[in-house]
């Protein structure tokens, strides 16, 4: 079966004052194209690092990063990012933020194209009528939705995303993952999402990987076989909720409190 | 209503504040030789108004383009600042070093060195007085930068130069224009004390110290008011450009 992400035994470590300090050890992740992996873990396990790799901005010290067929050496023009922090330039309004990623992209893209494409997403996302408002003009939930508007505006092949919606109070937080759930019904891309809400990534996910504690393995793989056009209820029905049930008992185990405090 | 409160608020500050000069001289019957009142300005810029122009004129071009200088070069070492930490720690001491230094005492150096040269001389000393703080603040603006900032655009392969030009530059905007309004008001102090300190006929400080050597103290007070106008004037250009380049940094008030 042939992966759009590879990641297979790939060891990473830091250097600090006190020693390498060991992040990843050799991790194995496989998303098939099109499919939405949400990876879960204790704080610290190096899921960041895990970002980071796959979007080229950093090389692991062993072990191979394959994307669509080819090897990650350096950033590339098909991949999407997406932070906790919306980091909007202040300095734009809400529709340049957007299509900022199509200036470096696509620099021979038309203006009006450009416009026509970043307006698309942000009406699909319910910021009509606030393209031409500044950052500071909105609310953090809002912005995030911008934010995530400006990681597809170049309709990448992977959107990686490090916990986007970490900050947001629980109620927006909702409202964005059923967003995130109608961009995918409308954009071909495959995901990575890194979590630390387990309701997040059964609610989002196609498989949930769980990574151990530093440094990170992958320590057990959940297939989310929930129906796409998923809503909030479904995390009620009982099949969501045994699946909450095995990844919190994996983090417990990746916490190393196996057995433990409960 | 709002537009007219902008004005016509330190309009009345001012009007106050020359009222109570006025007061105070008349109060205490001081001759003008003690201290002058406004009252005895209007004859003294009716008297050398020729003067004032001309001599305004030569501080006001000085100072610009001594801090045109100070903003190329303040700006390239705060950019070698923020992005090398090796030329960060090495040029740090030295900076600071050179900013302690009373720029008084580089009058007479600078006269020594570059012998009649008195317009590069102010030139030069309206920049040596007024690069520091640009320096400092585009470096910390750049040094700062969130990590995330910069991965936006680099996770799509983009090029060093690319992001200082879309989002490193912009940014630091508010944190230059800051240090420039520091740096207005230094390079004209950096004009005037080389008119003053070392005169060879020309700028506003030459005139201040004709003033005194004649024992005119209207022409005196004249000549510091008239540089408080021009030091306005320059303050109010810098906040000018500041709403057009970094207005988006104002946030609306409440």
């Amino acid at each position: 079966m042939k992966h759009l992400i590879d990641i297979k035994g790939v060891s990473h470590a830091y250097k600090t004052k006190h020693g390498p300090l060991p992040v990843l050890d050799g991790l194995t992740v496989e998303v098939p194209k099109g499919e939405f992996c949400a990876v879960v873990g204790p704080s610290g396990c190096g899921k960041s690092t895990l970002t980071r790799l796959v979007s080229g901005l950093m090389r692991p010290d062993c072990g191979t990063v394959i994307l669509d067929g080819q090897e990650v050496t350096s950033p590339r023009k098909t991949v999407g990012m997406a932070f906790q922090n919306p980091v909007m330039l202040e300095w734009r309004t809400i529709l340049e933020n957007v299509m900022l990623p199509l200036e470096i992209v696509a620099p021979e893209m038309k203006k009006s194209d450009a416009e026509a494409r970043a307006m698309h997403l942000l009406e699909m996302v319910g910021l009509k009528g606030f393209e031409n408002k500044r950052p500071s003009e909105l609310s953090g939930g809002m912005r995030q939705r911008a934010s995530l508007c400006r990681a597809i505006v170049h309709k990448p092949q992977v959107l990686i995303m490090d916990e986007p919606f970490g900050a947001l109070d629980n109620f927006t937080r909702e409202d964005l993952w059923q967003t995130m759930r109608d961009l995918r019904a409308a954009e071909p891309f495959t995901c990575v999402l890194i979590t630390h809400d387990l309701r997040e990534s059964v609610f989002l996910g196609d498989q949930v990987i769980v990574l151990s504690g530093r440094p990170a393995r992958t320590q057990y793989v959940l297939n989310v076989d929930l129906p796409a056009d998923r809503t909030i209820d479904i995390l009620y029905d009982p099949k969501a909720i045994e699946m909450l049930h095995i990844l919190r008992d994996q983090i417990r185990i990746a916490q190393g409190r196996d057995g433990g405090v409960h | 209503m709002e537009r007219i409160q902008k004005i016509a608020v330190p309009l009345a500050a001012i009007i106050a504040f020359l009222a109570l000069w006025e007061l105070i001289v008349w109060a205490n019957d001081w001759p003008n030789y003690v201290m002058a009142s406004p009252s005895d300005l209007p004859a003294a810029y009716a008297r050398f108004w020729n003067l004032f122009l001309v001599m305004g004129w030569q501080t006001l071009w000085r100072t610009i383009l001594g801090l045109a200088l100070a903003v190329v070069f303040g700006t390239l070492l705060g950019m070698i600042m923020g992005f090398s930490k090796l030329a960060r720690d090495a040029l740090y001491p030295l900076l600071v070093g050179f900013n302690a230094v009373p720029k008084a005492t580089l009058v007479p150096v600078l006269a020594l060195l570059f012998i009649g040269q008195h317009d590069f001389n102010t030139v030069l000393m309206a920049f040596l007085i007024s690069f520091f703080p640009i320096a400092v603040s585009v470096g910390i603006g750049l040094s700062t930068l969130e990590p995330e900032y910069r991965d936006i655009l680099a996770a799509l392969g983009a090029s060093k130069f690319t992001i200082f030009r879309k989002i490193a530059l912009p940014k630091t905007l508010p944190e230059f224009f800051g240090a420039l309004k520091v740096s207005v008001t230094l390079a004209f102090i950096g004009t005037n004390l080389v008119e003053i300190v070392s005169p060879h006929g020309r700028g506003l400080g030459a005139l201040f110290k004709s003033g005194e050597t004649n024992g005119d103290y209207p022409l005196m007070f004249a000549v510091l008011i008239a540089l408080a106008f021009l030091g306005i004037v320059l303050y109010y250009g810098v906040v000018a450009l500041e709403k057009i380049f970094a207005g988006w940094a104002e946030r609306a008030p409440g």
